[in-house]
């Protein structure tokens, strides 16, 4: 009898003593299991969402919503018109600092069509049936450069609105640096002044 | 009375505890590894997406520059992903018949977004903000790696915190001219601690700020 009291005694024992700490063993097995800070209940930006039908929850704001803060009365700024007519000014001064942000802009959005100076024969225009056009025609060179902002904004042709990508005051930038561009391809050498007229001369002669 | 301890018990007790100290550092080296792992990190996994953007078509042979896609990485906390439009600009007039474009001419006709797989995703209490890295001459490739040569993206960093806080410390080593931040081919070049030291100042970047708390979790 004695013998069959013993390992009843020794199991009982055993099993008291893990359920007393088995926690230890379990709670360390919780750990890591917890990734509520890591995925907090917010949305990110564009993320999924199972409670709008379409799943968006980046809502689309109603048309012709302005945000706090950013409204503009200002046609010339927001649409290169003044009284329906393309205006012939920039509605800000034009400085070093403007063309720069234009040329910066320019070669991100423009460039692939049009081309690093406007011919109209950028990398895509080059691969596709796409015939862009080229500023650098009699009819696009007396433009407003109103117009030129007006098509960067509301598009033309096959060319899309860029307004949604490009904020005005970089649309005006570009419209700056096009008519840059119209310029230079269209110089003379007369219109250089002599110290500029000497450095394109030597630099022709040192290449030679 | 019986012995409560058998003759073996000894080999036993020891044997036991070996073990028990190796599962311990096995079960720390497992974690370890893992966390290290692609399968954790995600680093270089491409993952599927619902079209087949090849990055590196678009950026390395038609040179389209970041911004043209990701058009507010210079203004805002998100660079933003490209509207069905942005992508029509052009997939209106080339590419028209594709198959691996209908999901994207559907979402043109339909309104419905075309649904992207995130690749970097951040823990919710890190706040990031693109525009002042961009704006402070942090380049795109420093973190995305070479997406100009990447079909399908994936992750190029595991967004390790020591791996901010290496930048945060010491920008003097990663800073470029602002004007090569869209510069997929970009890499330090001899005098980048020189010329990283002179860009800290310039673009008023506040090192003794970088390292704290709250400019990450706010």
């Amino acid at each position: 009898m004695a013998k069959m009291q013993e390992p009843r005694h020794h199991r009982s024992f055993s099993i008291t003593r893990l359920i007393r700490y088995g926690w230890v063993a379990l709670s360390l097995l919780l750990v890591a299991c917890h990734v509520d800070m890591y995925d907090q209940p917010r949305y990110e930006p564009y993320e999924y969402s199972a409670f709008f039908a379409d799943g968006r929850s980046s809502r689309p704001p109603i048309p012709n919503t302005v945000a706090v803060g950013q409204f503009q009365d200002d046609p010339h700024f927001l649409t290169g018109m003044i009284d329906d007519q393309f205006a012939t000014t920039l509605p800000f001064p034009l400085t070093a600092d403007v063309m720069e942000r234009g040329r910066q802009q320019y070669n991100a959005f423009c460039m692939s069509c049009h081309g690093l100076v406007g011919d109209g024969d950028g990398l895509i225009a080059q691969r596709g049936p796409l015939v862009v056009t080229s500023f650098h025609s009699e009819r696009l060179r007396n433009v407003e450069v109103g117009y030129i902002f007006d098509v960067i904004t509301n598009g033309l042709g096959r060319m899309y609105s860029h307004a949604a990508r490009i904020p005005p005051e970089d649309r005006w930038a570009i419209t700056a640096y096009v008519r840059a561009l119209q310029l230079s391809q269209d110089a003379t050498l007369d219109d250089l002044s002599p110290e500029e007229r000497e450095r394109l001369v030597g630099t022709e002669s040192e290449e030679q | 009375m019986a012995q409560i301890f058998k003759p073996n018990a000894n080999a036993i007790i020891r044997v036991s505890i070996i073990t028990g100290i190796l599962l311990i550092i096995g079960i720390i080296l497992t974690m370890v590894a893992i966390y290290r792992s692609t399968y954790y990190t995600e680093v270089g996994v491409a993952k599927a997406q619902s079209v087949p953007f090849s990055h590196k078509h678009h950026v390395s042979e038609l040179k389209i520059d970041c911004r043209y896609c990701h058009a507010t990485v210079e203004r805002a906390a998100f660079a933003g992903i490209p509207t069905t439009d942005t992508c029509m600009s052009c997939h209106s007039q080339i590419w028209l018949n594709s198959p691996l474009l209908e999901t994207v001419r559907e979402s043109y006709r339909t309104g419905e977004p075309v649904q992207w797989s995130r690749i970097y995703d951040l823990p919710d209490f890190v706040y990031f903000n693109h525009s002042i890295h961009v704006n402070k001459g942090v380049g795109c490739n420093v973190c995305h790696g070479q997406v100009d040569q990447m079909q399908l993206v994936s992750q190029a960093q595991p967004l390790y915190m020591g791996w901010c806080l290496d930048c945060h410390r010491n920008p003097e080593q990663y800073v470029r001219p602002r004007e090569e931040v869209f510069n997929m081919e970009w890499a330090p070049p001899e005098n980048q601690l020189e010329m990283g030291r002179r860009l800290v100042q310039e673009y008023e970047i506040k090192v003794e700020n970088l390292s704290d708390c709250y400019i990450c979790h706010r």
